[in-house]
């Protein structure tokens, strides 16, 4: 029982981290002129930061229960 | 060259490989073989998420505001976070209540409430309806563009409407007939459509493909890579704005997070991932795998929408081309009639995905949960007595189906004008979202009541109604525009668009805010301010507590009554059709080891629970209440006696826990006794070693002193010499007899804690030196050199005088003994360091193995071998010395290695540095 909860405080975190990473003021700090590899750098922070929290989702749901 | 003939014909082929899959999915599951029960199959089936809103509209919101059709894919992203919280129980809920829909839950949950399953079915299909319409005009214009290649042309202009809406007409129809195809071959009990299933899966990877292609087309082969689409449009004055659309075009931050949270609901609580997440879902553990992967094709069927946003706008500069239409328009403008025809099929499968869970899970809904309680109330229908009601379930089913798609359609023709597609979806995304109080509330809270849940969703839902619906109505010129602008009866403060006057918001975002605050009030409210039923009570301990009722006669235990196993079987077999209520009833005989029905079953509790979570699982909870209800004679049970189950239950788990923790600590206390009990053991083996070692200690001496005295005695003839000398080895001996007792004294008066310590702060150097002196004419006699090394001044400690310079002589004493014979050396060193004090003792003896160097401390040790080399010692010097040295919290250690002499060093705390 203790690993199921362990790993359900993971997610519930990871949760927070992607409401934190998609919201003000962190969005705006990423909402400015200027490119990042060639793409505007909002978008390009949106779609790292995106595949960056998926991955983390990935490791938790795979690594143990 | 595209004809209309051959798109219709091209379209009808891939429903018909649609089909194909799904029944060959069918066939694969009736022999056993499931192909859906994969984690990537539910992974895809759940991509039924990504619609025509998706496919087409995602790059129209891009095109106008950048970054907006984002949180509708990041908001779900962290939902799916809240999955192995969320979801993982309310699978587990509905696995053991079988249940068959949204609706299903909510009125399961609440005391098995038709009320409140009919509520919630009537919200989710006025809901969806914009959904559905959204889903009818994309795949209608889609087509009419497509006809019309290679020129473009967009639906909205003139001459083309009359015909677009006959396309979506058709195009609702051909779905309709398709859904029931698929959907509604047969009943099943645990409602479960593999082959539906299977071909979702597959439409998920067709969308996905065409929108992959049309991107990298557009990305690299219009333009040259994504830096370049970015490059251009940023040189485009226009265009620039949306490259940084936050507190711009795309609205504030506020929008966003409104969008973000209206989707986390919409990804739970939408009917038709309702019923791919938790209805077919065939496995938990699939879960695992899904939360990732799912979002992972988010992600990839959106990498691309900007760039076809930006393509669009770059190669349409005018305006003239419908953004909504940019995914099918820049093929053609390219001239790229197969890519187009892709697309084309691609949205179609967005669409008809979407459209076929969705009107299967809302069918379901409307028969169970609205029709059916209806016409079993009706006593007028003798519905109860009917031999076989399969197929009555059946055509409520199919009948349901054509409405809702009909419904969608005439939405469409009403409401479907004066909105873009995202725009008509997010309506709908706000009407489920009236859900989730009642749902999360449910499933976390035992006190959520039946009554407040139905205050919560009439609240939610009619604020829904003025603030969405009524504008959406209005703006299509079905309602008076002046509603919007001037408000009800003139009431500014009542418009629908600046409820009680709060305006800068934008249209979703304002009616998320006061549905939610309306629908949680009311749902907090009326629960604290109603009481639960015993049914509701049982219910909300079932739900909120489901990982402690473990098996699925959680339920049973509620139930009080007289029923019939002829009765129970009847009932079950009108429903289902007499195989599977054969099977039913075999199952649940071969679970108790009978074979039915040669032997017979006992019309119990646990059978008429299973009876009716079965019939639950075809007609809904509702339903099945009321039809069991009907054969069984039942008590109902009092709210008192559901708590004192409930009570009895929890103190159940509590006394188990107690019991595991005493067992855990017996455990513990039998392992600490074992341990003791060795260690009596071998404590009382050494005291035998002890006391027969100091027998043999004792007798040696007093042997030869008896020799030595009997020979004085018997043989007066005994020269004088002679006399002396012998004499003298009896009180050699005699000494060594005594020193043996003394020591052995003193060894059990240190052991038992006896022993008087006289503390004083004493000076280790004039110890050191009086122990040389007194041993001076030893060492002379032996001719061994010794030398002392100390330092000027040293701390003094706090020992017993008389016991150190006992540690000293000891070592000492050994170390002349065992120093060389020819020419001894003996050096002692005193030296000062940390707070700690150490003597060391070298000699250039023998030296003492490694082996040896812990027993040498031990009782009667004595080094080599005792057979042949005479005992120099009592052996109890070094041990006692050991322990004197310890209880002063000093240490004690030999280092040596044969041959090489020996050092014995002792340290001492002087109390001062340390």
């Amino acid at each position: 029982m203790s690993e199921l909860e362990s790993k359900s405080q993971r997610f519930v975190a990871l949760c927070m981290l992607g409401m934190v990473l998609f919201n003000y003021p962190i969005l705006a700090l990423f909402n400015v002129p200027g490119t990042l590899f060639g793409v505007p750098t909002l978008y390009a922070y949106v779609f790292i930061a995106w595949a960056a929290l998926v991955g983390l989702m990935a490791y938790v749901a795979e690594s143990g229960g | 060259m595209l004809h209309e003939t051959a798109i219709v014909l091209i379209s009808f082929l891939y429903l018909g490989v649609l089909f194909a899959i799904a029944y060959y999915a069918d066939e694969r599951a009736d022999a056993g073989r499931s192909i859906i029960a994969s984690p990537y199959v539910y992974s895809l089936s759940l991509a039924v998420y990504a619609t025509a809103w998706t496919f087409y509209g995602s790059v129209g919101r891009a095109a106008s505001d950048g970054v907006g059709f984002l949180p509708i894919y990041v908001g779900p992203t962290l939902m799916i976070a809240l999955w192995w919280v969320v979801l993982r129980k309310i699978l587990r809920i509905s696995k053991q209540n079988r249940i068959t829909s949204l609706a299903d839950f909510v009125a399961s949950r609440y005391g098995k409430s038709a009320l409140l399953g009919g509520l919630v079915t009537v919200i989710a299909v006025i809901g969806i309806l914009p959904y559905i319409s959204l889903q009818l005009k994309a795949v209608s214009s889609s087509f009419t563009i497509l006809v019309h290649y290679p020129e473009i042309t967009i639906p909205a202009a003139a001459g083309a409407v009359s015909s677009r809406q006959d396309t979506a007409l058709w195009v609702a129809l051909i779905l309709a007939a398709f859904t029931i195809a698929f959907g509604t071959r047969h009943l099943d009990a645990a409602e479960h459509h593999q082959g539906m299933v299977a071909a979702i899966a597959f439409e998920s990877l067709v969308k996905l493909l065409a929108f992959l292609a049309v991107g990298t087309f557009v990305t690299f082969g219009m333009y040259n890579g994504l830096g370049d689409v970015f490059a251009r449009a940023a040189a485009v004055p226009k265009l620039r704005a949306m490259l940084t659309p936050l507190e711009g075009v795309a609205g504030n931050y506020s929008t966003w997070v409104w969008l973000t949270i209206l989707s986390m609901m919409a990804i739970m609580f939408l009917p038709r991932q309702f019923q791919v997440a938790v209805i077919e879902n065939v496995d938990e553990k699939h879960l695992n795998k899904a939360i990732w992967l799912f979002p992972v094709y988010m992600i990839a069927i959106n990498v691309f929408v900007l760039p076809i946003a930006f393509g669009g706008l770059l190669r349409f500069p005018d305006g003239s081309v419908d953004a909504d239409t940019f995914v099918l328009t820049l093929p053609m403008v390219e001239k790229q009639e197969l890519l187009a025809l892709l697309v084309f099929i691609g949205g179609l499968s967005a669409a008809t995905g979407m459209v076929i869970v969705e009107t299967i899970a809302l069918s379901t809904m409307v028969c169970n949960d609205l029709v059916m309680p209806v016409l079993l109330r009706l006593r007028g229908l003798r519905l109860v007595e009917r031999p076989d009601l399969t197929g009555l379930l059946l055509g409520i089913r199919r009948g349901a189906i054509v409405l809702v798609l009909l419904l969608g359609y005439i939405y469409f023709k009403v409401a479907g004008e004066a909105y873009a597609l995202v725009s008509i979806g997010l309506i709908s995304f706000a009407a489920v979202a009236q859900f989730a109080p009642a749902i999360l509330g449910g499933i976390f809270w035992k006190d959520g009541t039946r009554v407040g849940a139905l205050c919560g969703l009439l609240a939610g839902f009619a604020v829904w109604l003025y603030t969405l619906l009524l504008p959406a109505l209005a703006r299509s010129g079905w309602l008076p525009i002046a509603l919007l602008d001037q408000g009800p009866f003139g009431i500014a403060l009542l418009k629908p668009l600046q409820l009680f006057g709060l305006t800068g918001l934008d249209q979703i975002s304002h009616a998320m805010i006061w549905s939610m605050i309306a629908n949680v009030g009311a749902y907090v409210a009326g629960s604290l301010f109603s009481s639960p039923s015993a049914d509701e009570h049982r219910q909300a301990s079932l739900f909120v507590d489901v990982f402690r009722h473990t098996g699925g006669a959680g339920g049973a235990r509620f139930w009080r009554g007289t029923a019939s196993v002829p009765d129970l079987y009847g009932l079950l077999a009108r429903f289902l059709g007499t195989a599977t209520a054969d099977g039913a009833f075999h199952d649940y005989a071969a679970a108790r080891g009978l074979r039915w029905p040669d032997e017979q079953l006992v019309a119990d509790a646990e059978l008429v629970h299973y009876v009716e979570v079965q019939l639950a699982g075809a007609i809904g909870a509702a339903s099945a209440r009321v039809m069991v209800a009907s054969v069984v004679k039942e008590e109902a049970l009092t709210i008192e006696e559901v708590r004192e189950i409930l009570d009895e239950a929890s103190q159940v788990v509590v006394y188990s826990h107690r019991l595991q923790q005493k067992s855990r600590e017996l455990e513990a206390a039998t392992a600490e006794l074992r341990q003791a009990n060795e260690r009596l053991t071998e404590l009382d083996r050494l005291k035998d070693d002890f006391v027969s070692t100091v027998t043999h200690e004792l007798r040696t001496p007093l042997t030869s002193i008896r020799a030595f005295t009997e020979i004085l005695l018997e043989d007066p003839e005994v020269d004088a010499d002679q006399r002396r000398k012998f004499l003298g080895i009896i009180t050699k001996e005699a000494e060594r007899l005594t020193r043996l007792i003394n020591q052995v004294l003193d060894l059990s008066k240190i052991e038992s804690g006896k022993a008087d310590w006289v503390e004083s702060r004493v000076d280790m150097k004039e110890v050191i030196s009086d122990t040389l002196a007194a041993m001076e004419q030893l060492f002379r006699e032996r001719n061994i050199r010794v030398e002392a090394r100390m330092p000027h001044k040293v701390s003094t400690v706090k020992v017993d005088l008389d016991r150190m310079v006992q540690v000293m002589l000891n070592l000492l004493s050994n170390a002349a003994k065992f120093c060389d014979a020819a020419s001894g050396r003996i050096e002692v060193a005193l030296s000062e360091r940390d707070g700690t004090l150490r003597v060391d003792v070298s000699d250039n003896g023998r030296g003492i193995g490694a082996e040896n160097h812990e027993a040498i401390f031990g009782k009667f040790h004595q080094v080599g071998d005792t057979l042949t080399d005479k005992p120099h010692g009592s052996g109890l010097g070094l041990h006692i010395s050991r322990q004197i040295v310890e209880h002063f919290g000093g240490r004690m250690w030999v280092e040596s290695s044969l041959g090489r002499g020996a050092r014995f060093s002792f340290t001492l705390p002087t109390g001062a540095g340390a």
